[in-house]
């Protein structure tokens, strides 16, 4: 790691000031991927601001009865949440399906949502990586890519999004919250993150001067039929190969309204409303999720070590939105 | 002959911070890039907390901040001043070692003990937590830490006996 000096903010609009016009210089709040990132030389900031002491550490029902999650509140105190359990359940299954529990103790929401790929080349600066170096290369798509991306893939990245919280968030439509040298604005969670294009570097649309402070949950639960479906190289404590969160709504038998998230597949957390939109108003069944898996997965493109994807994909497509149908409350 | 100045070993970047470890208060001049660990470790002089893998993927690293278990490793001492913290040192008292340590005793739950004042200190925190009620609990919420020496049924034994006692 390299040397740098170190501040504690005072206030957001400290933050703020404090981060405007230097480039070098980062925010720092769990840090359990920064710290990570700055012990294998991969980020380098020559100044840290600890945004610990800031007031973002609540969980409140807005007056319209939209929840809202503190940028600073840990993803364990999130997953654990009575509100957040008994409202957003899909939330807490996929918070608790990710990371630790030493990890889920120190990481905190915004620092979820901009964490950054897994991708071993972007880990291994002896390799070339357009995320990290741009201009220098993909190492993966001629490399080893077992956990790359099938969709929204790029000739110059085809990183993952690594997260399991954002993939939720993506089902829940949550909006994140961000505070600039501009003033606040509002983040739709589908416009957060971005794909590599030609500018895998960028990961999401955060201006270097905004700091995330909070995540906005909107009042529709979906607290009956849901499903966070992980599959993964071991049963705990690894990224996702594949993971799906689903939540659904029926009226009169037949399907009112479904939302299908997928994780580690792309660079952002995919969805596609075509597709649940066809599945409005058919019934819940084996078949017409099957398809609409066929569907989600048509554009998919892998680069060999990843070639089982998109079949693992649809299947767990298929059996998320069955357990979804199926939950016993 | 020229007076050579003595080396600046306080610079502009060192800070002074407290920690409470262990019940103990130790005030540290400190660089911001040295992690917790390496503070319990290399200034505190406390080396029962262990260095695995140094990334947060093994959890030899865990104590407890605030009552909750972290990954030591991390996280920077800078950010956790005046914080309370415990570590395998400061869990047993009066000389009685704590259930936990007992346990693991009882149930042989390690080979070589690297992992065990993390998995110690790791499952103080879960009993902490109140979350677990099974035994595929424990083994899910204590996957942040590995034994490679393969110690994980007695380690989950130890656990629940515990838990189950409480």
């Amino acid at each position: 790691m390299n040397n740098f000096t170190y501040s504690q903010a005072t206030g957001i609009d400290n933050a703020v000031n404090e981060i405007t016009g230097h480039e070098k210089s980062m925010f720092i709040a769990g840090g359990t991927n920064l710290i990570d990132l700055m012990k294998e030389n991969v980020l380098h900031p020559d100044h840290l601001i600890d945004i610990n002491g800031l007031h973002l550490t609540s969980i409140e029902f807005l007056d319209d009865g939209r929840l809202f999650l503190g940028a600073l509140v840990t993803n364990a105190d999130t997953a654990w949440h009575p509100e957040v359990e008994k409202k957003y359940p899909l939330l807490a299954e996929a918070i608790l399906a990710g990371a630790s529990p030493q990890l889920r103790n120190m990481a905190t929401n915004g620092g979820n949502l901009m964490q950054r790929t897994r991708c071993y080349y972007f880990y291994d600066t002896s390799t070339p990586c357009n995320k990290r170096t741009p201009g220098s290369g993909c190492s993966a798509i001629n490399g080893y890519n077992r956990i790359h991306a099938i969709l929204g893939t790029s000739q110059h990245c085809i990183a993952v999004h690594p997260s399991d919280m954002c993939v939720a968030l993506r089902a829940i439509n949550a909006v994140v919250q961000v505070k600039g040298k501009a003033g606040e604005r509002l983040i739709p969670i589908e416009h957060f993150h971005r794909l590599p294009a030609y500018t895998p570097q960028i990961d999401n649309n955060l201006a270097h001067d905004e700091l995330i402070t909070g995540i906005i949950l909107p009042r529709e639960h979906f607290n009956t039929h849901y499903k966070y479906l992980k599959v993964r190289d071991r049963a705990s404590y690894a990224f996702a190969l594949v993971s799906v969160a689903v939540v659904l709504r029926l009226k009169e038998g037949v399907i009112d309204e479904i939302r299908i998230a997928l994780g580690g597949v792309a660079h952002k957390p995919w969805r596609d409303e075509g597709v649940e939109n066809w599945l409005k108003d058919k019934p819940a069944t084996d078949e017409n999720f099957a398809e609409a898996a066929d569907m989600i997965l048509q554009e998919a493109k892998t680069f060999g070590a990843n070639d089982f994807k998109p079949a693992l994909a649809k299947r767990a497509i298929v059996r998320a939105c069955r357990e979804a149908l199926n939950r016993e409350i | 002959m020229d007076q050579v100045a003595a080396p600046v070993l306080v610079d502009q970047a060192t800070h002074t911070i407290t920690l409470t470890i262990n019940k103990i208060p130790y005030e540290l001049k400190i660089q911001p890039w040295v992690t917790l660990l390496d503070a319990i470790r290399e200034y505190v002089q406390l080396t029962g907390t262990k260095k695995g893998c140094d990334q947060g993927q093994c959890g030899a690293c865990t104590v407890l901040v605030n009552g909750k278990r972290i990954n030591s490793c991390l996280t920077l001492a800078v950010m956790k001043d005046g914080a309370d913290i415990t570590t395998i040192e400061g869990v047993a008292e009066d000389g009685i070692l704590h259930p936990l340590q007992q346990a693991f005793i009882d149930h042989d739950a390690f080979q070589c003990g690297y992992c065990t004042p993390g998995q110690i200190c790791s499952a103080i925190g879960l009993l902490n937590e109140g979350k677990a009620r099974t035994k595929e609990d424990i083994q899910e919420l204590m996957s942040g830490n590995l034994c490679r020496c393969g110690a994980y049924t007695n380690i989950v034994a130890a656990v629940q006996q515990v838990k189950d006692k409480l």
